[in-house]
């Protein structure tokens, strides 16, 4: 490591620039809420089809359930994922990954860098796939995937996602215990920029939202979606984009109602399959705009796909 | 004899597939030779975290020819017979021999060049190989546990050529990722192969990296007078994350030794694979801990050290606030919450199910100790044994479950048996975990398992084959080590329905040939109807013992021989009701039976309500030498039919007697 450790603006800067060099477009943050870089349709309708596809951006992620009222140093309400996709995956993906933790300034002949079996699953977009989490001296700092479905449907070629949590990188390379003591630039803080944020999102999302009210919303975002994709536009085209949009807010306001303890446990799986329908009707939608496979090669993918179960359920792993 | 070296180099394959891997691997190599007639003097394999290596000695340069000889149809046969032979064998009718009066077809099948046999069984075993999961990747459809980078494959020092799905064959392949030389290292045979990895610091054998890393670790231990924690199940693990273990001691802040020693382990262990370390005198932890790094760092790992150092804190951090968080509320508050907590779909809520244990735990409790303080503990401690799956700390850490409402019921001050049932009601969990013996812990611990059972039976989800996901099988088994250290004499019938019953019949039999006892004494014993573990085990005890001595297998072979005379006579008519007379004339051989067998029945009646085994056996021996006597000189089948009758009578008395101590027809041999 340099002398002075990257601030978290230098870092995703920095991060920015390897990638783009790597070939990646980079693109802005997506400005509908969403849990995790990974449902941004840069990543979740971009991975479908045959189309290539390389992008990198940083996406802030809001968890509600996960926020601490600004007073735990590790955990927030929203916080940053740098998100990397390239479809189809290079060969040479995990020396790319590498090289990238060296552009930070992580030296793998001092530090550990170990690749963790996690098998990675969104069940409310219907995704999943298999790769590693990658951990430095013992703490996760990406989640590394190869995409194998989105939205039930198969990922071919297949994509490889890295998922970089930013505020726990640099609380590594700045060597900080509290998130809010991190250096965001030499001015300010990320105290300065997003304590206050913590602060009144938590109280909102914990204890003031209004749950019949997100109840009705999330019922107004369900029967949005199929509606919104019936329609079409002026080139003919169904509106899957401004659909998918609808899902990512249902999503949402799903995890707000979840953070106010709202859901029970037994309608916690009927919420996740909702969504995931969702979802699943906007990713086919999407792959038939973009020319997907054929009946013939769609319906070869789900034999394989069966026969992929099958065999699994036979060592009862999943 | 040449040699066949094999490696399939892949990115990081996870560590708890690795072994069952290399048995894999092995088993579908030989099967595969041994179908083209290869019996390879030596084969081994190596799984590590990014190759599977296959080593195979003594295999010929090619295939041996083969000549094989086919029986066809007799000389003269229909044309349509013969044409069928020869399209089969691909003879011309010419080729064909003749020997006493048969076609044989001798066909010759040139042996193959050991590379191109090679060659096939190496794609064959890629496109079959049983990984639980497995993955495409970029454009390629081929399937592997995670992309398969490489394919090495040389035979007698020649690369064998092929390529499967785009991946070509060499005689490369690669060292450590950061620590190696980062170029392809080349290899045209085993030893090559060996130190090639050896100088790039890679480990290929996985129970070298397991030395490797317990030499290590106690080294490090040892240096400053501590104990390594040993968990083979972790050493296992960590073995299959590094290519070149290096174990590394960290600090932990020793304000966290307060937290209960079993959060320390499980935080350690499962977040992240960290070893424990304790004070080799007191047994006591202390504040550090061993992580097995993959590299030997520049800096001698104080920086890995101190990275992982931090993590822990903040695990601990998180494991302190959970404790103190759950320390808040008492351990009955928390059982509201159990309303909201799904046991099963169609079982209801956790929380109901605590009702039912509680219920049972009283109902359970005059069987093991017939007091109220039992009982009344019992019933206390089940009530509360749930209480900690709603618990911050058993959120996290699920495997802590009974440990932390255990730790809760003590620190909240409860009676020490009931702290005591709820910490280990569910046990034993497994072949080698001790059984609960202590009456209050027996009880709930019963009461879990039956409850499981009765209610998973009452909505037909049994085992069947290797499927049982509810785990009644080791429930069952539970049940029956209990009952059986406990000497606890429960009805079963009254808890179980028929079909659980047999169940638990099924899993005694197991559990009884494990320990060497034969499973048809069993089921002979079953057969009378009895729900007492602990008689039905002492009667399978003593029965063993009689039917061993000479005295036991004579009276069986008596035994079977009235049966299968009874048998036949059923078969033509009833069998005639009523007591044996001594009737006048009878041989003395009749008369002694009937005398005995009366005695008989009434001795071992009374022997058995004493649940005197040994002394009902002994009773039977008696019955040996006139049963002897009564088939060597008296004839059944008599023409008169009233001395036919008798004799029937007779037999079926000496059955019955006999089957009131077990049901003999049901052993065998």
């Amino acid at each position: 490591m340099s002398d002075k450790p990257l601030s978290f603006q230098a870092l995703f800067l920095k991060l920015h620039d390897y990638w783009s060099r790597q070939g990646c477009t980079i693109v802005q943050a997506y400005d509908v809420e969403v849990g995790a870089g990974t449902l941004n349709p840069m990543t979740v309708l971009r991975a479908l089809g045959s189309k290539p596809w390389k992008v990198a951006y940083v996406q802030p992620s809001r968890r509600p359930a996960d926020g601490r009222y600004g007073e735990n140093p590790n955990r927030l309400h929203q916080h940053h994922q740098y998100q990397v996709i390239l479809k189809p995956n290079p060969p040479n993906l995990q020396e790319l990954y590498l090289g990238s933790l060296e552009a930070i300034g992580i030296d793998p002949m001092v530090h550990d860098i170990r690749f963790v079996e996690d098998d990675w699953e969104n069940p409310t977009v219907g995704a999943w796939g298999l790769g590693w989490e990658v951990w430095c001296d013992g703490m996760e700092i990406t989640q590394y995937t190869y995409f194998q479905q989105v939205g039930g449907l198969d990922v071919f070629p297949a994509a490889g996602e890295l998922t970089y949590g930013l505020e726990r990188l640099a609380l590594y390379l700045q060597n900080k215990d509290s998130v809010y003591d991190l250096a965001y630039n030499d001015e300010f803080t990320y105290g300065d920029i997003f304590l206050a944020n913590e602060q009144q999102f938590s109280a909102f999302e914990l204890e003031v939202a209004d749950v019949a009210t997100f109840q009705r919303q999330f019922e107004d975002m369900e029967r949005e979606v199929p509606r919104i994709l019936a329609s079409r536009g002026r080139q003919g085209q169904n509106l899957v984009l401004p659909a998918y949009d609808h899902v990512l807010k249902a999503s949402h306001l799903f995890n707000i109602m979840d953070a106010r303890g709202a859901i029970a446990v037994a309608e916690r799986q009927s919420y996740i399959g909702r969504i995931r329908d969702l979802c699943k009707m906007c990713a086919e939608t999407w792959v038939a705009q973009q020319g997907g496979p054929s009946a013939a090669q769609a319906s070869d993918l789900a034999q394989e796909k069966a026969e992929f179960y099958k065999a699994d359920d036979k060592f009862g792993s999943f | 004899m040449p040699q066949l070296l094999l490696e399939l180099f892949s990115e990081e394959i996870p560590a708890r597939m690795q072994a069952q891997a290399a048995r894999d691997l092995e088993r579908m190599a030989r099967d595969a030779l041994a179908k083209e007639g290869f019996l390879p003097e030596a084969l081994k394999t190596f799984a590590g975290p990014r190759r599977l290596t296959l080593v195979a000695e003594g295999l010929p340069a090619a295939q041996p020819d083969r000549h094989e000889e086919a029986k066809g149809p007799r000389v003269g046969s229909p044309d349509q017979a013969i044409e069928g032979f020869l399209r089969k064998t691909g003879l011309t009718r010419e080729q064909l021999t003749e020997r006493d009066g048969v076609y044989f077809a001798h066909t010759h099948k040139a042996g193959r060049p050991t590379p191109a046999i090679v060659a096939e069984m190496v794609e064959t075993v890629i496109r079959a190989f049983p990984w639980p999961k497995s993955m495409v990747s970029g454009t390629s459809k081929l399937r592997w546990v995670r992309p398969l980078r490489r394919i090495l494959c040389v035979f007698d020092g020649e690369i064998v050529p092929f390529a499967v799905d785009g991946v070509a064959s060499a005689d490369l392949t690669e060292g450590h990722r950061f620590m190696g030389s980062r170029e392809p290292i080349a290899a045209r045979d085993f030893e090559q192969y060996q130190d090639g990895l050896a100088r790039n610091f890679v480990v290929l054998d996985p129970e070298e990296r397991k030395e490797r890393i317990m030499d290590a670790a106690r080294t490090l231990c040892f240096a400053r007078n501590f104990e390594l924690v040993e968990d083979e199940g972790l050493l296992d693990e960590v073995a299959g994350l590094a290519e070149w273990p290096t174990p590394v001691m960290g600090d932990m802040d020793p304000g966290f030794l307060d937290l209960p020693p079993e959060v320390i382990r499980t935080s350690m262990r499962v977040h992240q694979r960290f070893f424990a370390v304790r004070d080799p005198q007191t047994g006591f932890l202390v504040p550090h801990f061993i992580t097995v790094a993959n590299i030997a760092a520049t800096d001698g790992g104080e920086t890995i050290a101190k990275g992982n150092a931090k993590v822990l804190a903040a695990r601990l951090s998180d494991a302190r606030f959970f404790w103190n968080e759950d320390l808040k509320t008492r351990l009955e508050n928390r059982l509201e919450k159990l309303k909201g907590v799904t046991y099963h779909a169609r079982l209801g809520t956790m929380y109901e199910r605590v009702e039912r244990i509680a219920a049972l735990a009283g109902e359970l409790a005059p069987f093991v100790r017939d007091d109220a303080e039992t009982k009344a503990k019992a019933v206390q401690a089940a009530r509360l044994a749930k209480a900690d799956l709603v618990s911050g700390m058993v959120g996290e850490f699920p495997e802590l479950q009974g440990i932390m409402g255990g730790y809760y019921a003590d620190k909240q001050g409860l009676d020490p048996d009931v702290v005591d049932a709820i910490r280990q009601h569910y046990r034993p969990q497994g072949p080698s975990d001790e059984v609960p013996t202590q009456a209050v812990a027996a009880t709930v611990a019963l009461a879990d398992k039956l409850d499981t059972l009765v209610s998973f039976f009452a909505i037909d989800e049994k085992p069947t084959g290797s499927r049982d996901p509810y785990a009644l099988r080791r429930a069952a088994l539970g049940v029956i080590r209990i009952v059986l250290q406990t000497r606890t004499r429960l009805p079963l019938r009254r808890f179980a329905s028929a079909d659980l019953l047999a169940f638990f019949a099924d899993r005694l039999k197991v559990l009884l040939r494990e320990q060497g006892q034969r499973h048809d004494l069993v089921d002979a014993v079953f057969a009378l109807g009895d729900d007492d573990l602990v008689r039905i085990v002492s009667r399978v005890d003593h029965l063993d013992r009689f039917l061993g001595s000479e005295d036991g297998k004579n009276l069986l072979a008596g035994y079977k021989r009235a049966v299968n005379i009874l048998k036949a006579e059923e078969k033509k008519a009833a069998l005639p009701g009523g007591e044996p007379v001594d009737m006048p004339n009878a041989p003395v051989e009749e008369s002694a039976l009937i005398n005995m067998a009366g005695h008989i029945q009434l001795e071992v009646g009374k022997a058995l309500d004493r649940e005197d085994f040994e002394g009902a056996m002994r009773e039977l021996a008696n019955l040996r030498a006139p049963v002897d006597a009564f088939f060597e000189k008296v004839l059944v089948n008599s023409d008169i039919p009233d001395e036919r009758d008798n004799r029937l009578r007779l037999l079926v008395k000496v059955r019955d007697a006999m089957g009131r101590v077990a049901d003999f027809s049901q052993v065998t041999g």
